[in-house]
């Protein structure tokens, strides 16, 4: 009933209507334009850029399996992207949402691969085990921000080239690398580990799993944190005025602890999440830049809980409608990077939106 | 009162001193423990190469006895540190990590030879583009607009010098991706000077946007049309008789453009910042913008104006990657160089020639990983590859307590009628 209300406030409000709803879409279609324009100016035909249009759309929505692909990716995206939400609203920014996904994924590997466990049991271990890790590693610099200072956008950053290498060193670790491989990639997790398709019933193809309902499980705990309980009322009062919530007796220090921690904890989640329930072990390439699409997907939810979830939809609807993309017209998935970041730069700047486009806002 | 506060403030310099003295005595320890204990044979250095016309003997150590000096010294520094608590130890500091950096060395190299000027050499080539990232900070920082967008700045440039070099040779490469870098400043300044968005939300995107439009340009243009990434290389010009000075030559003058012009830079930099009215007006905008606003300084044309040189500096340190170096383009080639030069620029206290010290301290952790390699330590590359990674984060986390940036920094400023 919350989510109801919540929404009914918003939309009495014309001003914020336009803020929540019509700037993110425009913002959206004006990004996917220039993009297509993009193709073009770079040498494709029109009937490419048409065709990959089309794709986008149809590999995101057009059937069952695409809106399962678009879930599957909307996932991690929603897990990482709840964190940098978390971050923002306790004023940091977190840019090291990928590391944390790679730390995270990493730990549930090992957690995948080396223990017999029951089904269950099993599953939550890889999950908190991942999460824990992923915690632990956005502890750093929430710790040297409170400690020394230290900008956390410097320092996530580092973590995450810190986060490749160890990556790298991990995956040649012989007790890791799979039997008789020389490339580098993990062991396989457990069928005890992996997280249950849920759409099994229909087609056992469809790949969309269990951690979609975790995520929505986490969109609302996080909502209920940031809005409901003291801890989250001391995220916010941080964020909005660090000196303020200083003299009304709220640590600081703790506070960006605690903020940069849950950050990275939702940010392992992420990963654990798509070891668990797609990749089912790791790669190099394996965080696949959801850390970086996540901060998008929460600039679009307007670091909003509820906004996230729908943001992180759609960013999972332009991953998978890209790689349709990538496949019927051979358009380099790249291309939805572009298109990310110019959904980022017209959410950021809402007067261009309504410079463009001043008639939806007479 | 006063005497309370004081001796409150004493009180926490000898606990930080005690802290710091027992790091240091703690690195000595460990240093000797884990380098000196299994250690004999001789390290040596190379210093110049037969051929040079002032050759120098090479430089010969013996490794046990070094480094368990350095380690006993590093421990004496700690002792002093706790003993008389001192009101400055920078110093000592400094000192522990040259000689704990130095037993390393010479661990690494114990029973092997090792070019040093070989390693002094890529350290200030590996330091040009960090130094220059570090500069075009510096230039948007004294205005008071925070620029994360360097690292996209630099992937531009470094892709716009590929693409025109390979068409137009490497000058207009060059040209045109300084004006490349030009461009995303300006496109940074347009959106957080005229739309005041926020100045970190704003470089990200820049980041992303580019690190998304070269990797689609390189697939869907470089890759089939390989001619269009394959630009000619800036040679390097030996400046006669300096050049020939053992060691300092080859480091100093025996390197190319990219080289000389980041010097250049940093000189001209600093005294167009503390010597002219413009840099003066600059800095005051950066500190108070009211006030200069009041003195008849446009603020928001001071800030654009900066944030677009600060851009071509970062396409100029871009190119580097491309046409100073090896002459084609990689998907996200420039690896973080924008963000240590960030670094730098803090490490150095927003003043250009302390980033130019900090950049070169970067370019010899960057150097040093590759130069290890190749003597087969037994460290795991990927941990060496860490090194200037660590080192920015060890910075950031030591020195910015002290570093203070200019006072406005990161506020849109809104002009008042």
């Amino acid at each position: 009933m919350k989510i109801f209300n919540y929404f009914g406030n918003y939309f009495s409000n014309r001003e914020t209507f336009q803020e929540i709803i019509v700037i993110p879409v425009f913002a959206t279609l004006l990004a996917i334009f220039l993009g297509l324009l993009l193709l073009i100016v770079s040498g494709s035909s029109n009937e490419i850029a048409l065709k990959a249009l089309i794709a986008l759309f149809y590999g995101s929505f057009g059937s069952i399996s695409s809106i399962s692909e678009t879930l599957t990716a909307a996932t991690p995206l929603i897990f990482a992207a709840l964190g940098i939400a978390v971050g923002f609203k306790a004023g940091l920014f977190n840019i090291g949402a990928e590391g944390q996904i790679i730390l995270g994924g990493m730990a549930a590997v090992i957690i995948g691969f080396s223990f017999q466990l029951p089904f269950f049991i099993h599953l939550i271990l890889i999950l908190l085990v991942g999460a824990l890790f992923g915690a632990l590693y956005a502890f750093i610099s929430g710790w040297l921000k409170a400690t020394t200072g230290a900008h956390e956008v410097i320092t996530t950053i580092m973590l995450n080239l810190i986060a490749y290498r160890l990556l790298d060193f991990f995956l040649r670790i012989p007790s890791i690398q799979k039997e008789g491989r020389n490339d580098p990639i993990s062991k396989s997790i457990l069928d005890t580990a992996e997280l249950p398709r849920i759409l099994y019933f229909l087609d056992p193809n469809l790949r969309v799993h269990m951690g979609f309902l975790i995520a929505i499980f986490a969109v609302l705990i996080v909502y209920w944190l940031i809005f409901y309980t003291t801890i989250g009322y001391e995220f916010r009062a941080v964020g909005k005025n660090l000196e303020a919530s200083r003299y009304s007796g709220i640590s600081p220090s703790m506070t960006i602890i605690l903020a940069m921690s849950i950050a990275g904890l939702l940010a392992g989640l992420a990963g654990a999440s798509q070891i668990a329930g797609v990749l089912g072990r790791a790669t190099p390439g394996f965080s696949a830049g959801i850390g970086f699409d996540a901060i998008a997907v929460a600039l679009l939810g307007r670091a909003h809980p509820i906004g996230v979830l729908f943001a992180g939809i759609l960013f999972g609807a332009l991953i998978a409608g890209g790689r349709q993309m990538q496949v019927s017209a051979d358009v380099s998935l790249d291309l939805i990077t572009v298109i990310q970041a110019l959904i980022i730069i017209f959410i950021a700047a809402p007067v261009l939106i309504r410079k463009l486009f001043p008639w939806i806002f007479r | 009162m006063d005497n309370t506060i004081k001796n409150n403030i004493e009180e926490k310099k000898t606990k930080k001193s005690i802290i710091v003295g027992l790091c240091l005595i703690v690195l000595g320890s460990i240093i000797y423990i884990f380098l000196g204990l299994n250690i004999e044979g001789y390290a040596t250095f190379r210093l110049s190469r037969p051929t040079d016309p002032f050759a120098l003997p090479n430089l010969i150590l013996p490794a046990h006895s070094f480094i368990g000096i350095s380690a006993l010294l590093i421990a004496f520094f700690g002792g002093r540190i706790i003993i008389k608590a001192p009101k400055k130890f920078t110093l000592f500091i400094a000192l522990s990590f040259f000689l704990a950096i130095a037993a390393f060395l010479v661990w690494a190299t114990a029973g092997k030879s090792f070019s040093l000027t070989g390693m002094l050499q890529a350290t200030v080539v590996r330091a040009v583009p960090i130094a220059l990232a570090a500069m075009a900070g510096i230039l948007c920082e004294r205005v008071a607009v925070i620029n994360i967008g360097i690292e996209g700045m630099l992937l531009a440039g470094a892709f716009a010098g590929a693409l025109f070099g390979s068409i137009f040779g490497n000058f207009f490469g060059l040209i045109l991706a300084v004006l490349v870098g030009g461009f995303f400043g300006f496109i940074l300044a347009a959106l957080v000077v005229t739309f005041r968005v926020d100045q970190i939300i704003a470089g990200v995107a820049i980041n992303i946007f580019v690190l998304g439009i070269t990797s689609f340009l390189t697939s869907h243009l470089l890759k089939s049309n390989p001619e269009l990434n394959d630009a000619p290389v800036f040679k390097s010009i030996n400046l006669p008789v300096l050049s020939d000075i053992p060691v300092l030559g080859p480091v100093l003058f025996k390197q190319n453009i990219f080289v000389y012009f980041s010097i250049f830079i940093v000189i001209i930099s600093t005294y167009y910042l503390f010597k002219t009215a413009y840099g003066l007006r600059a800095r005051a905008v950066g500190e108070h913008p009211k006030a200069a606003e009041t003195l008849g300084i446009s603020v928001l044309k001071t800030r654009f104006h900066h944030v677009i040189m600060g851009g071509m500096i970062a396409g100029f340190g871009g190119a580097w990657f491309t046409l100073g170096s090896v002459g084609r383009f990689d998907e996200g080639m420039t690896g973080g160089r924008g963000f240590i030069g960030l670094a730098a620029m803090i490490f150095g206290r927003w003043h250009p020639v302390g980033a130019l010290f900090a950049a070169l301290i970067f370019g010899f952790a960057d150097s040093l990983q590759q130069k290890l390699a190749i003597l087969r330590t037994p460290i795991p590359s990927e941990f060496l590859a860490m090194a200037p990674y660590l080192v920015t984060i060890i910075v950031v986390a030591g020195i910015v307590g002290n570093a203070k940036p200019p006072q406005a920094i990161g506020q849109a400023y809104v002009k008042e009628n």
